[in-house]
């Protein structure tokens, strides 16, 4: 179980129609990502690293060949399978924070708690944990706008793993912050990963990212050009 | 969960007052528009009726014809018969005769030469009967403004504009200057007891009102009168009654065509065909459709774009909802029961403050008497809003289902668009 890939795609192509012409955004990228996993998508912009991700993230299908989440493939899944996938097993972190303006930070953490109906108490214990995690424990009543963007970022992240997922996606994660909170929340995540083995996933250009991962997929127009490990170069 | 989104909704001014704000007054207004035009029209129809034409009313078909010239000439004879079979077949109206008659009062110095004179619009009701339906129909007590009502015969009261304009106090003595029904000169004199205002511009402008029973004498027209009203025990005009009554009496009244008295014969008319109202009150009613239609929809657009740009400005929101994995299905559905609170709570509270607002002037009324200076309507200077049954839904059903579709039609972009769409434009 342990060693069965997270993830598994398998010649999977994604076209958007533009106009008359299409735009391939993925061409036949077979990848596998195993548990434990700090893996990270690189490539410039418009390589396709977004549009990769929300694939595994069950937010968009494929256009054709197939993509596998912990065994379920994202093209057969209805919309009511695919939220309850996100819901249990995956955690989001974007680019623009995107905290909910009108909660305080424990709020905000608390809603995927609130979508899988766990009981108040337990709830609370796990918030107050996952705040704990990101270094946040004295800021529970804030509200976002009362916070730096460090700040708000590692809110977004004790928010995507508090329900202790088996991956967290993250698109860009310090493309909005300077370089010492982008260190900070590397930092943070790379923790999480050793102490609650969570599987991390980045799309990213940031040097200062790839700096901390362990496994690197570089994207080119679409198609996987380089998979290294890190401390290794022979992947090709 | 709930509380969660009753928290983001409360805390949200843009989520939760400002649609709540639209809807109240919407509705308010529209309330209010519905029982005002209500009121307005009920108010004619209801003076109307007391002041000229009954609800339903008996004349000579040659009276019918030119009954605006008030001849005296075609009145009806044989009142008190007619009036014994009309108490008979119909019971649930009040009957009772009128005349309307025009003249020159006169007013006479010390030395019994003319003072003053003026042309008066005379109205001769039953005044001094102990029973008379009068008292319900146009009670005249109500309208003195100086000296009384009249009791006993010989006495009348004259408009408070022309008692000022002829500087007549009560108790002094007028002459009216009149034609009997055959043509004859008619003078008679009078003791003006009081002056009186019905406070509708029309009907004050040179009035004078008398005994039915003093003016059949003095224009010689014994068990004549050129009307004679019926009015129902409710004072309510219900249309479809008011035909069938009309409908048997001119049946039985049927008039030989050819017979000579046939242009005397009685015959029946409605306040709605009688009053010269009929295509007043069509255009009023298409009018107040016209108007409050006009208003929903405007209500309708102005919710629905409400709603259209709420849930735009929330595609960050709903998102993240998504991403953190709540069910596109159960995001529509909350959406839908935050508008429909937001709809039930604006819609109930404008409708109250549309009321409201309405009761008040059911009461008070809002006095348009200096608008109306030239009027010919039977417009009371105070129009009174009026509430019916209509006026608690005619705002709040709309209210309700406008934010409702607003909601459900902006929110189908969600449904429609793929989920990883939304993102693109949350990170953007
Ligand atoms: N919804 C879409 N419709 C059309 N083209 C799209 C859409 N989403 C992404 N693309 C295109 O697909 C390519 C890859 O986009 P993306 O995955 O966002 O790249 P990256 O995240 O690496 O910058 C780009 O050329 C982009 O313009
Ligand atoms: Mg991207």
């Amino acid at each position: 179980m342990q060693d069965l890939p997270l993830v598994v795609t398998h010649a999977l192509d994604k076209t958007y129609a533009l106009g008359q012409t299409t735009l391939k955004a993925l061409d036949g990228i077979d990848l596998a990502i195993s548990r434990g996993e700090f893996v990270g998508l690189v490539g410039p912009s418009g390589s396709g690293k977004t549009t990769l991700l929300n694939i595994i993230g069950a937010l968009d299908v494929p256009t054709s060949g197939s993509a596998e989440i912990l065994g379920r493939s994202v093209e057969t899944l209805t919309h009511r399978e695919a939220a309850r996938l996100r819901n249990e097993h995956l955690g989001f972190i974007f680019q623009t924070f995107n905290l909910l303006p009108v909660y305080t930070v424990f709020e905000n953490v608390e809603f995927p708690l609130l979508l899988q109906g766990i009981e108040t108490g337990r709830r609370k214990q796990m918030v107050e944990e996952a705040l704990a995690w990101v270094g946040l424990a004295d800021r529970a009543d804030s509200r976002p706008s009362q916070l730096s963007g460090g700040q708000s970022q590692r809110v977004a992240i004790a928010r995507a793993i508090v329900k202790k997922p088996d991956v967290v996606l993250a698109d860009e994660p310090t493309a909005n912050l300077d370089a010492a909170n982008s260190h900070h929340i590397m930092k943070t995540m790379l923790q999480l990963n050793r102490d609650l083995h969570t599987t991390f996933v980045f799309a990213t250009h940031d040097e200062k990212v790839i700096g901390y991962l362990h496994r690197t997929i570089t994207l080119v127009d679409g198609r996987i050009a380089r998979d290294e490990h890190a401390g290794d170069s022979s992947h090709s | 969960m709930i509380r969660f989104l009753l928290n983001g909704l409360l805390r949200d001014r843009s989520r939760s007052l400002f649609p709540l704000l639209t809807v109240f007054f919407g509705v308010l207004l529209t309330v209010f528009l519905q029982a005002w035009i209500n009121g307005a029209i009920t108010s004619v129809v209801d003076s109307t009726a007391r002041y000229r034409t009954g609800h339903v009313l008996v004349m000579t078909r040659a009276y019918a014809k030119e009954a605006d010239q008030m001849p005296i000439d075609l009145a009806l004879l044989g009142v008190d018969t007619l009036m014994t079979g009309l108490r008979h077949d119909d019971p649930d109206l009040l009957w009772t005769p009128r005349i309307s008659f025009g003249g020159l009062l006169d007013i006479p110095d010390e030395h019994h030469e003319t003072r003053a004179q003026a042309p008066v619009r005379g109205m001769a009701v039953d005044l001094l009967s102990p029973d008379s339906p009068e008292r319900t129909i146009l009670d005249v007590r109500d309208a003195v403004v100086r000296g009384r009502a009249p009791v006993r015969h010989g006495e009348i009261l004259v408009g408070e504009d022309l008692a000022e304009r002829l500087q007549i106090q009560p108790g002094d003595t007028a002459t009216l200057i009149s034609s009997t029904m055959y043509g004859s000169m008619s003078i008679t004199n009078f003791v003006v007891v009081g002056t009186l205002r019905f406070g509708i511009v029309a009907m004050d402008k040179g009035t004078l009102v008398a005994d039915v029973a003093d003016i059949q004498q003095a224009l010689d027209m014994a068990d004549g009168a050129g009307e004679i009203i019926g009015f129902f025990r409710d004072g309510v005009y219900h249309e479809e009654r008011a035909n069938a009554v009309a409908a048997g009496f001119n049946q039985r009244f049927a008039a030989v065509p050819s017979s000579p008295t046939a242009a005397f014969a009685p015959v029946m008319g409605t306040l709605r065909t009688q009053s010269g109202l009929s295509d007043y009150l069509d255009y009023i009613d298409a009018f107040s459709v016209v108007i409050v239609g006009v208003f929903l929809v405007a209500m309708f657009v102005v919710l629905w774009n409400a709603g259209l740009t709420g849930s735009l400005r929330r595609y960050g929101e709903l998102g993240v909802r998504l991403a953190v994995g709540e069910d596109k299905t159960h995001v529509y559905l909350t959406l839908l029961a935050e508008s429909l609170l937001i709809g039930v709570i604006g819609s109930a509270a404008g409708t109250l403050a549309g009321l409201t607002v309405a009761y008040y002037l059911q009461i008070h009324g809002f006095n348009i008497g200096t608008i109306m200076k030239d009027s010919t309507m039977l417009i009371p200077n105070i129009v009174r809003a009026r509430v019916t049954p209509l006026t608690f839904v005619i705002g709040f059903l709309p209210g309700v289902l406008a934010t409702l579709s607003g909601t459900a039609l902006s929110g189908i972009g969600i449904y429609k668009r793929q989920t990883s769409q939304l993102f693109k434009e949350l990170e953007s």
